[in-house]
């Protein structure tokens, strides 16, 4: 008995160690490395001084142009979240309530354009958008207008570009929150005089709330860490503070500043997400997975 | 409290024929239930009068106004599902008070209904607790206690005793049945379950495939089926071919090659009609069986081929010529066991005669 109890204790850590071993290799110790990255100094491009200071962390923590990065990221992220959640919720309820014999055809075409490169996807809004792209086609041929308009590389875009490839998720995290809800209680309010009105919004919108909740942390996180959506359709001004990273890195070669970005994105996200968790209920996370 | 009509009631899903022309009457404060197997249209019939489906054609009458198009929440109908569909999310005082909420209730008002309910269905003092966090037995009873707070025109109950287990079944039937009696609201009860029907219903509805077979009282339908398929449904039943030998002011006369000539009473031989030919029924348990030695009138010999052992009763096959019949008999003394040779005895007064089976 003992005997059966100790080993089904250790069961769940054998059963994880591939998985703690492949994180700890790929993620863990790589990470570490980023981390003693943010305490060396850049003296030139490309060239670091190996040492310990805190002169990038105290860059970060002082510069104004870090700050408004940092808000204009949260800004953008948040209304990202509150317009996907809205948009993602309509067709999720409709998947979920459609007696549709063939569903799963409806969660494929939700997610074929994964098998699109999203990079691609991103690009595609250039010929929607641009000068010589559909919309302003369009506008030529009605006579709307004889230059073209500029409709490209301004905060709308990117909102479009991210809300466009993060939708995705959203309506699956809503979905799958819908799908576990028992399909009698609707009919329930409705018999107990509610209307259509009243017993969604009194049944089926507050328990479907941890898929909503989760969906919007996803979209939250995945748009406040991302950088290539606002390089390809956003304007100058459209910078993420994940942009100020790829600059860091890729065009200033000074890797002990992207370093220090990085560890300040990773913790800024999340915060987030454990003061979320904290407010929403871990555990009402875990039941959208359930 | 109001008086239920299903006039020519249809309902169809395409080319499939759900409900065929029903036509029921649901007496004002009777309880009537709906008995067939899965997919007889029973639970259909409940979802048009409760307005989660429409019917194809016909009348839904309650009360004397007609609520075909009477959308659901308006209805004022209590219905308790068989998964009992209590919100998860809200206490089980918030269940409760759901319906009230839109029927102008104040609060504290309200809160004393509540009480009341949860009193009627003797499981006091739970208003703060949440669904899963009952069992399913008390589910059940606040599903209930939700349906009938709104003090409802008509009690629909969709099989609410089928996910319970067996013994809690028995006691909520008997309980069911007395809170019915004692708020004297209009039930229809739906379910497959024959004893649950016999033993709670003023009406009984036995339907099959979409079609009423026969409506009546537990006994009525239990002793004079209408049809095969109500004799055969409910209860064990012997059918044997037979033919019409004549007909006095007593009766039928029925004969069968197994018992010869038997009366058959003429209340018991409504369906049959005037026809030639048509079946002789005896229920198992009015085949009686003794020791070959002893022969009675009405009766044959036969050999026990098999013996189904149930404690105070016994289920034996025997088989008499070419036919094996089912008789379930109390068992006094030792049972017969396989292999003996008995004598089956019937008494005509107890047998029906239906008409032929045609196919």
């Amino acid at each position: 008995m003992m005997q059966s109890d100790q080993s089904a204790d250790k069961r769940p850590w054998a059963l994880l160690s591939p998985s703690l071993f492949a994180i700890t290799i790929l993620v863990v110790i790589p990470m570490a490395f980023i981390l003693v990255y943010s305490f060396y100094e850049n003296v030139d491009l490309a060239v670091d001084r190996v040492t310990f200071q805190f002169g990038n962390w105290q860059e970060v923590m002082t510069d104004g142009y870090y700050h408004t990065a940092i808000w204009k990221t949260l800004r953008l992220s948040v209304i990202v979240t509150v317009l996907a959640a809205i948009l993602g919720y309509i067709p999720a309820y409709f998947i979920a309530m459609t007696k549709f014999r063939d569903k799963w055809l409806l969660l494929l075409l939700l997610i074929l354009p994964f098998w699109i490169s999203f990079i691609i996807r991103t690009l595609s809004w250039i010929h929607i958008f641009g000068n010589q792209g559909a919309l302003n086609g369009l506008f030529r041929l009605l006579g709307l207008t004889d230059a073209p308009l500029s409709l490209m590389y301004n905060e709308f875009t990117v909102i479009i570009g991210f809300i466009h490839v993060f939708l995705p998720y959203m309506i699956l995290n809503i979905y799958v929150s819908l799908e576990g809800i028992d399909e009698n209680l609707e009919p329930a309010a409705r018999t107990l005089g509610a209307t259509p009105w009243q017993a969604f919004r009194e049944v089926t919108l507050p328990l479907s709330m941890p898929g909503l909740a989760a969906g919007c942390l996803l979209v939250f996180v995945l748009t406040g860490g991302s950088y290539v959506t606002p390089l390809i359709l956003g304007g100058p001004g459209d910078f993420l503070f994940g942009n100020l990273i790829y600059d860091a890195v890729v065009s200033e070669l000074n890797w002990p500043m992207g370093a220090t970005l990085s560890f300040t994105l990773l913790f800024l996200l999340g915060l987030v997400v454990v003061l979320y968790s904290r407010l929403m209920g871990l555990n009402q996370l875990s039941k959208a997975f359930r | 409290m109001a008086r239920v009509e299903l006039i020519n009631i249809q309902k169809s899903y395409g080319s499939v024929q759900a409900v065929k022309n029903a036509n029921v009457v649901f007496e004002e404060g009777s309880f009537t239930t709906l008995l067939g197997p899965s997919g007889c249209g029973k639970t259909t019939i409940l979802r048009m009068v409760s307005g989660l489906a429409d019917p194809t054609n016909g009348d839904i009458v309650v009360g004397g106004k007609r609520i075909n198009n009477v959308p659901i929440h308006k209805r004022n109908l209590g219905l308790v599902f068989q998964n009992y569909a209590l919100f998860p999310h809200r206490t089980i005082g918030e269940n409760i008070a759901f319906g009230l909420k839109y029927r102008g209730v104040s609060k504290s008002d309200a809160q004393e209904k509540v009480r009341h309910s949860l009193d009627i269905v003797r499981l006091p003092g739970v208003e703060d607790r949440y669904p899963q966090q009952l069992s399913g037995g008390q589910q059940q009873r606040i599903a209930l206690a939700r349906a009938i707070v709104i003090e409802p025109d008509v009690l629909l109950l969709d099989e609410p005793l089928s996910a319970l287990d067996a013994n809690l079944r028995e006691d909520m039937r008997v309980e069911l049945k007395a809170i019915q009696d004692r708020i004297g609201v209009t039930t229809i009860f739906v379910t497959h379950d024959q004893s649950e029907a016999l033993a709670m219903s003023d009406k009984i509805v036995v339907m099959s495939a979409g079609v009423v077979e026969q409506i009546g009282a537990p006994d009525e339908v239990y002793n004079t089926p209408a049809s095969e398929f109500v004799a055969t449904f409910l209860g064990a039943s012997n059918l044997l071919p037979a033919t019409v030998a004549g007909r006095n002011e007593t009766g039928v006369i029925m004969e069968t090659p197994e018992f010869g000539k038997t009366c058959v009473p003429v209340a018991r031989s409504i369906t049959l009609g005037d026809a030639a030919k048509g079946q002789l029924m005896i229920r198992a348990e009015n085949l009686h069986l003794t020791k070959a030695s002893i022969t009675k009138i009405d009766s044959a010999n036969a050999v026990v081929e098999a013996v189904d052992y149930q404690g105070q009763l016994a289920r034996y096959f025997v088989r008499i010529g070419n036919t094996q019949l089912q008789a379930i008999n109390m068992i006094s003394g030792r049972p017969f066991s396989a292999g003996d040779k008995v004598n089956v005895s019937l008494i005509p007064e107890e047998c029906s005669a239906l008409p032929a089976n045609d196919t």
